[in-house]
């Protein structure tokens, strides 16, 4: 025993001689030295010719390219999303974590179907499937539905990957499948015991009332590995808290109509059914800025011209975000988005 | 005391929980795209090697480790203790015959060697990947017989007993890998 655990602890030593400096200077992760792309000249390729697919999709059904502004005044709340703050002139802008707000806007101001391609920015979201600063695809067509906004979704997916049609389940089902919780009726106590059964690894720190975050703890641990395995997944009819800027359905059981695409298990896009209403967006931020302030997170600009333009009145439509560098990466069969991207974020 | 919180957390750092030190040999950030962000982390004893699986949640933090390698000389042995000196500052520092584990069988008085401090203690040592020791005993071997698949057991200068070809004779240096504890060559004087 005593020579076979000399050699381990070898190891160990030798794995720190090759190591980083003394921990008080490491505050940030190194930059990548090398100049050169991490993805190959096949995997850019593709990356272009499936942005070429893309936009024939659209453009065959009628959308309208649009553009708007990576930096903006307005900027989406989300408990879990934190945006870049630029500051110019005394006045403070924000990098999009999405495009979903201006779209909106041109959506309150008579837009016919549009989509839109474009680089959007999440702060500390960085891991094999993440890039803070990532391209994003993001459609809205007036006039849909729930039933549309997932139809489409699939046609996208199908013309895409070439992996068939999505089958739809919704999070309900999902959840008791293979979490052995119905999400719309367990209390909180129920999704921590589904978790302690499964042997879902746990933050000792996530607060045992916290009911989204035991969500997302099953969904990222039990569920998610489960979708889109022998063609796209869409998961739909969310749980009410996790609505995000979806609306809600007054069913006997309400459910939020947002929609998500998996694939091979991995999150590709988001969609709504729009939340039209804007008394009760104001409701939604308030909230929100609440949960990041008991996070510890800078609270977000609760108003917005997205607001103003609500206030004169959204036209019903389905809205989805679709993750491009992931599409790609997914046909490409490639595991992290730094193979079909130049320069990741340590290269960038 | 310094901490890392999850926006520094990478494969490599070396952090401290429940008061031992651990290397980080793999971090995963998991994030539904509205949800909460995860950090899966494996995390590996320094001291006995064994591996721990932690999940984290982005805001939180470890306490770093102060681990520090260093090149020291070993001077003596008192009774368990194995008194060494930090090449650099002249410090002495001492390990126990635990601490040493199997390397005590290497150590030879002025050898240099490199030591673990967590926090500034002595936690372990390492000594040289090859070391000459003098055979202070063995049974003489088979005239002629040059093989060395044909092996006796050898006492070396340090006390310990090692494996050697049957043709090593009592005061022969030999070549030893302390990582095996392989005997490698007979060397000239």
């Amino acid at each position: 025993m005593g020579g076979d655990s000399r050699r381990r602890s070898r190891l160990v030593l030798g794995e720190l001689a090759t190591g980083v400096a003394s921990y008080s200077r490491m505050t940030a992760p190194p930059l990548h030295p090398d100049f050169r792309p991490t993805a190959n000249w096949d995997a850019l390729r593709l990356w272009a010719v499936m942005l070429a697919r893309l936009r024939r999709f659209f453009a065959e059904r009628g959308f309208i390219e649009v553009q708007t502004p990576l930096l903006s005044a307005d900027t989406v709340i989300d408990r879990h999303l934190d945006p870049f703050r630029v500051e110019d002139a005394g006045r403070t802008l924000w990098l999009q974590t999405s495009p979903e707000f201006a779209m909106k806007r041109l959506l309150a101001s008579g837009a016919p179907a549009i989509y839109q391609v474009t680089r959007s920015f999440r702060q500390g979201e960085c891991g094999p499937l993440h890039n803070p600063e990532f391209t994003i695809v993001e459609w809205y067509r007036p006039g849909d539905g729930l039933e549309e906004g997932m139809i489409l979704l699939s046609d996208l997916a199908e013309a895409m990957l070439g992996r068939g049609p999505a089958e739809r389940v919704s999070y309900r089902d999902a959840f008791i499948l293979h979490a052995g919780v119905d999400p719309l009726a367990a209390d909180v106590a129920s999704l921590r015991r589904a978790a302690a059964e499964h042997g879902v690894a746990t933050p000792e720190s996530l607060d045992a009332l916290d009911r989204d975050g035991w969500f997302d703890l099953l969904l990222v641990g039990l569920v998610a590995p489960h979708l889109g395995r022998t063609q796209p997944t869409i998961l739909f009819d969310y749980p009410p808290s996790q609505a995000a800027l979806a609306r809600v359905r007054p069913d006997t059981q309400p459910v939020a109509e947002r929609f998500e695409l998996f694939v091979d298990g991995i999150e590709l896009a988001n969609g709504y059914h729009e939340l039209t209403d804007a008394a009760e967006l104001r409701r939604r931020n308030a909230e929100a800025n609440h949960r990041r302030e008991q996070d510890g997170k800078m609270p977000l600009p609760e108003e917005s011209r997205l607001l103003a333009a609500m206030d004169r009145g959204l036209p019903s439509a389905a809205g989805v975000a679709l993750g491009f560098d992931r599409l790609v990466m997914l046909a490409a069969g490639a595991k992290t988005l730094a193979a079909v991207t130049p320069f990741p974020w340590d290269r960038a | 005391m310094a901490t890392y919180n999850t926006s520094q957390f990478r494969k490599g750092l070396k952090v401290q929980l429940d008061g031992d030190p651990y290397l980080m040999i793999e971090c995963n950030f998991v994030k539904p795209g509205k949800g909460q962000a995860l950090y899966k982390c494996r995390l590996r004893h320094l001291l006995r090697n064994t591996v721990i699986d932690r999940t984290y949640k982005s805001g939180d933090s470890i306490e770093a480790a102060d681990v520090e390698e260093i090149d020291a000389q070993y001077l003596y042995r008192q009774g368990d203790q194995f008194v060494f000196m930090n090449v650099q500052t002249y410090e002495q520092y001492e390990l126990t015959l635990d601490q040493i584990d199997d390397a005590w069988k290497y150590l030879k008085e002025g050898m240099n060697c490199s030591m673990l401090l967590f926090n500034g203690n002595p936690i372990t040592m390492t000594p040289p990947n090859h070391v000459v020791l003098r055979v202070e005993y063995c049974e003489p071997g088979a005239k002629g017989n040059t093989a060395s698949n044909v092996t006796k057991p050898v006492k070396v200068e340090t006390g310990a007993e090692m494996t050697c070809p049957s043709f090593v004779e009592m005061g022969d240096l030999i070549k030893v890998d302390t990582r095996t504890g392989d005997y490698i060559e007979r060397v000239k004087e």
